[in-house]
Parts: structure tokens; sequence; C-alpha cells
């Protein structure tokens, strides 16, 4: 059973992570559009995209 | 005189050098549109950012500080095929979209802390069974509880807030259950941690949380949707005004921008934004929007004109006034207020559902305390039996058996073209049974229409409709649009108030009023034959017509107004127009009960004539006379094309040109109410199964788990059902 030492706290670390990795996606306003998102994940790319920054939607 | 475009009151500055807007566009419904305004507006010079959002059907804008107009983003987008307009968040949506992503994050939390605690209380309830050490179970205990304390202190605020804000008002809402259930529960399994027990139940509590959560921000998110969509018909209407900034030098600004005392332009054919008085200029008014009254109303010097009137004729100079008291939009406000007042009072099936629920389930978890001890049992026990009941009744499902349904339900509506305004409004839609319909703009369509078609021959038509391209006179608009004209005369004169004329192979055309066209003995016998009909005459050489014009009922007015019938709907028409006009409209409608010239007041005590005879009355107007009417009704609805006040008013707002969307949105809500009622009963059913368990103390943690999530999911795939009404299918399109 030492092996919940290693197990129990890592469960937990990879659980956190996913919650925090959560916040983040929720923080950067990757909510926002989620049917856009959709959309977007199957546009063709065989045009040259326009240069667009990486950021959120524009929020002030 | 030289117009400029000023959107200057919707630009902010980010500072940097770097300016933002928000546009709200029409029509962006793919991936392809997405990248053809992306990539047209990232093209244009100094734009750093263009990025859509197809949920909220908007463009957020960023570009360097410098000689780029505003203007200019909406006439790009206008070359591209989109209508645009730039917008202004309403501080109502602003909270609304803060208060739904506060919801997620509490449900990002609430379910990643179920997740890990069911991960720590599977091998508890399998080590109960077999092999597990006391220690190792305390050990999983206590940490379940480090993750689910924290957890419910975060997730739980929007519960605990709601549950604080009713108890201090002295009411119970069904929060209060949930949070007495939840502390008490995380409270016991603490002690009973303590104490080296066998069973917690910080995953029930958890997962109580993560359930309801669900539901609070499904119901959050179907709100601030609507009031987005809301928030962009609003812009799109782009209500401008055009202000004069010198003595002889205009510019278009948002209605937003104008204040009292303002000198504005009123050209003919267009819609006056503001309250004022005329200081120059004369014409006639159409007020049909404010009093449905659909005869031209004449306008000079001093004549008041309130926001919604077209302008027919002449040019009119105007000077915004400051709603003082005693105007006609003052007196609609005060109506509006006192019957907005009475409606708040009403309240919602989940509302009433607590309201017995509350009660019932602590009373039955005080008798179980008492029956355990005068049964022998000690106190330990019997609280821990107790709180077992309270645990298992906590209205899981019941808290998701209402938002369910009406997000289904309410994306169900938004399909078939009618938008939510008011949370309970399904609720109140299901229960009419007495509908009241506005005459003009609501059975009538607001465009003009020509009545006689098919009398004029078609090179005449055409001939006419091209003429009429040349006008700004609405009626002269309808021949135009009646005619499918695309291109206008060359060399034609419009003469202010009489009408436009112009050359064509050498024969003079002209087309106006009768006088100008010399058909007055046309016009008198069309007065004869339809008196409420708009007029406008063509003359071609010495051959003279007559078109005759008016407002035409929506398409398949009359199918709705049967299939209201059919559903025991008894449908009434009151109108502030003339009886004739009215008269002939309830008879090709098919419907008896009638009223004409009615004032705003007239309809109120209408409405509530038949609700003290207990009869639940659905209101459908769209002018600003309707107002009033529209919030002292059980339920109203407002055609998109209403007056701004009514349509704030109303709790549901129908799209497009059919009249199809009311009978929809009565059957969805009919279905959905039905839905709801069934939801609930199914909550109760669990209870009634889980709740003799709970008392006599057999409830394990694993039961609650399961029967929490059973319950919920049935629940959520009941609600499912609100999508199809049976019947036949409507489209608005």
């Amino acid at each position: 059973m030492e092996v919940m030492i290693i197990l129990v706290p890592l469960a937990l670390a990879l659980g956190l992570a996913g919650l925090v990795g959560f916040l983040w996606s929720l923080k950067s306003g990757q909510y926002e559009d989620l049917e856009g998102a959709a959309w977007r994940a199957i546009a063709d790319d065989d045009e040259p995209a326009p240069a667009q920054p990486e950021a959120a939607p524009g929020r002030p | 005189m030289h117009v400029t475009r000023d959107f200057s009151h919707y630009v902010k500055d980010l500072g940097a050098g770097l300016k933002h807007i928000d546009l709200a566009v029409e029509g962006v419904s793919c991936a392809g549109c997405m990248a053809k305004i992306e990539r047209g507006l990232s093209a244009l010079p100094d734009v750093t950012l263009a990025r859509v959002n197809l949920t909220d059907r908007r463009v957020a804008l960023e570009w360097k500080q410098g000689t780029l107009d505003p203007a200019k983003f909406i006439d790009r987008l206008a070359e591209l095929g989109y209508k645009a307009y730039p917008f202004e968040k309403a501080s109502a949506e602003a909270t609304e979209a803060e208060e739904s992503r506060f919801l997620l994050r509490c449900l990002g939390v609430a379910a990643f802390a179920t997740m890990n605690v069911m991960m720590l209380s599977v091998p508890v309830w399998s080590g109960n069974v077999s092999d597990m050490l006391p220690e190792q179970r305390d050990f999983f205990h206590w940490l379940s509880a480090v993750i689910a304390l924290p957890a419910v202190a975060y997730a739980g605020q929007p519960f605990f807030r709601s549950a604080w804000r009713a108890l201090k008002s002295g009411n119970v809402n069904m929060d209060v259950p949930i949070c007495i259930g939840v502390i008490l529960a995380l409270g016991m399994s603490l002690v009973e941690t303590f104490h080296h027990a066998e069973h917690a139940y910080f995953d029930a509590a958890i997962m109580l949380l993560t359930f309801l959560l669900v539901g609070r921000y499904l119901d959050q998110n179907m709100r601030r949707r609507t009031r987005a969509v809301a928030g962009n018909l609003a812009a799109l209407k782009a209500e401008t005004a055009t202000k004069f900034i010198g003595a002889d030098e205009i510019s278009e600004v948002p209605v937003a921008a104008i204040r009292a005392g303002d000198l504005v332009l009123l050209r003919p054919g267009e819609r006056c934004a503001v309250d004022g008085v005329v200081v120059e200029g004369r014409s006639e008014i159409d007020q049909s929007l404010i009093t449905g009254e659909t005869l031209y109303v004449p306008a000079e010097q001093g004549t008041a004109v309130y926001a919604g009137s077209l302008n027919i004729s002449g040019t009119l100079r105007v000077r915004v006034s400051a709603a003082a008291e005693g105007t006609l939009l003052a007196e609609i406000t005060r109506l509006l207020d006192n019957a907005l007042q009475a409606r708040s009072r009403y309240m919602r099936l989940a509302d009433r559902a607590s309201r017995l629920y509350a009660p019932v389930v602590h009373a039955t978890a005080a008798l179980t305390v008492l029956g355990w001890v005068l049964a022998g049992a000690s106190w330990h026990d019997a609280i821990v039996t107790g709180i077992a009941v309270l645990i298992i009744t906590c209205p899981c499902a019941l808290g998701l058996a209402i938002p369910t349904v009406q997000t289904v339900a309410s994306g169900a509506m938004f399909k078939s073209g009618v938008l939510l305004n008011a949370g309970d409004a399904i609720e109140r839609l299901a229960e009419a049974e007495h509908v009241i319909f506005d005459k003009t703009g609501t059975l009538t369509l607001p465009e003009l229409e020509v009545v006689n078609a098919a009398d004029i021959p078609a090179d005449v038509f055409a001939l006419a409709g091209q003429l009429a391209l040349s006008s700004h006179h609405p009626v002269a608009a309808a021949v135009a649009q009646a005619a499918k004209a695309r291109s206008p005369l060359m060399g034609a004169v419009e003469e202010p108030g009489q009408g436009v004329r112009a050359v064509v192979d050498g024969v003079e055309i002209r087309l106006g009023r009768p006088a100008f066209c010399g058909a007055e003995a046309l016009a008198v016998q069309n007065a004869n034959l339809d008196p409420e009909a708009s007029v406008v005459a063509f003359r071609r050489g010495s051959d003279t017509f007559l078109f005759s014009v008016r407002q035409g009922l929506r398409p398949d007015a009359a199918k709705i107004v049967a299939g209201l019938q059919r559903r025991g709907i008894k449908v009434e028409i009151l109108s502030g127009d003339r009886e004739a006009a009215v008269a002939a409209a309830a008879k090709a409608l098919g419907i008896d009960e009638w009223r004409a010239s009615v004032t705003p007041a007239d309809k109120i005590a209408r409405i509530e004539e038949l609700k003290r005879a207990g009869v639940k009355v659905m209101m459908v107007g769209d002018g600003m006379n309707d107002a009033p009417s529209l919030a002292a009704a059980h339920v109203s609805m407002s055609p998109i094309s209403a007056a701004h006040l009514s349509q704030a008013t109303a709790d549901l707002v129908f799209l497009g040109r059919p009249l199809a969307p009311v009978l929809a949105a009565v059957d969805y809500a009919r279905k959905a109410l039905h839905l709801m009622r069934q939801n609930l009963w199914l909550a109760v059913g669990y209870n009634v199964l889980a709740v003799p368990l709970a008392i006599s103390g057999l409830v394990t943690p694993l039961i609650a788990a399961a029967a929490m999530s059973g319950s919920s999911i049935l629940v959520m795939l009941n609600a499912l059902r609100a999508r199809k009404v049976a019947g036949e299918a409507v489209s608005w399109k």
C-alpha cells in the first residue's frame, strides 16, 4: 500500500492541473464563442490567413 | 449640405494609440462568412484585430488611432454583403455575461472537485465490503474533506447568496433547503470522519452542487443569449438622427448621442427617432406606430412628433424636447410602470414548488430524528439518519426540472422565430386562453403593399415602379417594391409634396398625388370603393392609372387565427384604428370580437375586465400605444418591427413576416409547461421511493450518489423532448 503515497498525490495533482487548465481557458475567453470555435476548426486553410494576434476576442 | 456619419459615441479608447469598436452584424452564419469578414476587415490598413463572434453575431475591431473612420468598417462590410451597425452593450447584458462566466467558473470548480472526491469515494465503497483498513478509510475521508470543503465554499456561492437574500426578506426559495442540506451533510461528514465512522457524504454534497450548477448555468446562458440577440436587433435598427451641427451642416449621429434642445432634420420617408416639436417645414406624418391610426396627420410648425412617426411628404426641422410631463410618452410610461408592478407578483412554478417543498422536507427530517429517538436509538444515530433524509431529498432533480426544459424549449422557439424576453414567459404563455391582437403592424404588415396590382397593365406597372424609385414618399416606395423595380429613370424630377415626373421616349410620365397627374376622377371612384387605402396616381401621356396602397394582412394571419381558435384560445382585436378598417380585418380573419378607436387606457380596461373574470390574457401588439396593455396582460408578444418601448415590454418578440411564430410559441410553451410539470412529478416520485429508505436508516453514500445522478439524468433526458411539438410544422422565413 506504500504505492498510495505516490499515487494519491499524483492523482490529486493531475486533478488540480485539469482545474487550473479549465480556469485558464475560461479566463482567456475560449467559451465566449462556442459556435464560432466549432466552425473555425474545420475552416479551410488554403487561402493565406490574415495576420491575427493570438489574443482573446477583443475586450477592453 | 454635406452629411457625415459620426460613430465616435461607440468607439472605445484602449490606450497605447489603439481604438476598439463592437459591431452587430446581420447574416453571419457559417465559417465562410467568418473568414470573409475577418479577411476583408483585416485587409484595411491600420486594423490590428478583426474577430467574429458567431454565437452573438458580432465583430470586435481594433485599429491604430489615426485617420481611419469607423464608418469605413460599415461600408466595407456592406461591400462584403453584410449589414452592420455599431453596438453598445447595455449594462444589463454586461451583468448577465459576467454572471454567466461566474457560474461557469463555479461549475468548473464543482465538477473537478466531484471527480476527485468520487475517485476517493469509490475505493471506500468497495473497501467497506472487502478488506479496507479503517486507517486507510479515514485517510481517504480526510482527503475528500480537504477537496470538498473549499470547493463547496467557492462553488456554493450562488446558492448561499440567493438563500440568504430570500431569508432576509422573509421568504423561502429552492436554495434554502439546498444550502441547509449541503451544510449539514458536510458538517455531519466531518464529525463522522473525526469519529472514524464508516460513512461520509462529501461526495453527495459536492455532486449535488455540480448538478444544480448545470441547471443554473443553462438558465443563465439562455437569458444571456436572448439578451445578446435582442441587443443586436436593437443595434441593427440603426436608429440615427440627422442632427444640425451648424446652421447648414448636418451629421448623422446615433440616437443615443442626441440631447434635448438639439435640432434634427426629418426627410420624407424617414422615421423620427426622437420626441420633438416641428420648428420649420410642412408635411404629413404617419403616427400608426404610436396611435394605431393609419390616416396621415398634417404636420407644420408647432406640431409635436414622437419617436416612431413616419414622415411622408415634406422635409421637417424638429427641435428635440425633453420628455415633459403630460406628453403622450410620459403618459404611456406612467401606465406602463403601474402595469409592470402588478405583473411582478406572478409566482413561478419553481417558486411555488419550493414553497411547498421546503417545509415538507424539513418536517420529515425532524420527525425522523424524533421517531428514532422515541424508538430508542441514540441521539447520534438519530441525527445521522435525519441528515441522510435531508441529503436524499435535496432537490437535485427538482433544481434541474425547470431550467433544462426552459433551455431546450427556448432553443426550439428561437429556431421558429421567437425570442424570449422574460424568464418566466414560457409558463405564462402556456396558460394563455384569450389572445388580444392589435391590428396595425401586428395582424397587418408594417410595410405598405399595392392591392390592385392585377388591374394595371404590366408595362405600366414596371414603368411606374422605375419612376417611383426617384421618390422618397413611402407610398411610392411601396409601388417600386411591388413592381420589383431596380433601375431608376434618368432625369426624374421630384416636386416636393406633389410627385415625380420624367420624360421617356418623348412622353411625359408622372407619379404622385391624383391632382398632380390629373386623375381626380379615378381617385374619387376609388375612395368610394376602398375608403382606407392610400392612393398614388400615374400618368403616361394622356392615360391615367391609380395604385391603391394599404397595409396588407400578414400572409398566414387567417390560418394562424384559426389555429389559435382550434386550440381553444379566444381571439379578439383591439385597435386604435378606424372602425371600417378594423371591421374589414376582423371579417377577413374570422374574428367575431373586435373594437375600434380604442385608447391605451381602454385597452387596459378591457384586459382588467377579462382578468377579473379569471381569464389569462395574451396581448400581441406593436405600437407604442400597446406598450401599457402589453405590460398589463398575463403574457405579451411583439413583432420585431414594433416600437422600442413595446418591444422592451413584451415577454416574447417574434421575427419575420408571417404570424406563424405566435402559434408556434403557444405550442412550444404548452409542451414545455407539460414537461416541467412532468419533471417535477418525476423528481417527487424519486423522493417517494428514496425517502422511506432514508428514514429507515438504510441509505449509504453509494445509494445517495446513485439516486441523485439517476434522477438528474432522467429529468434532463425528459427535458430534451421539449424540442419537438406535435402538429403542423411552422416556419417564419
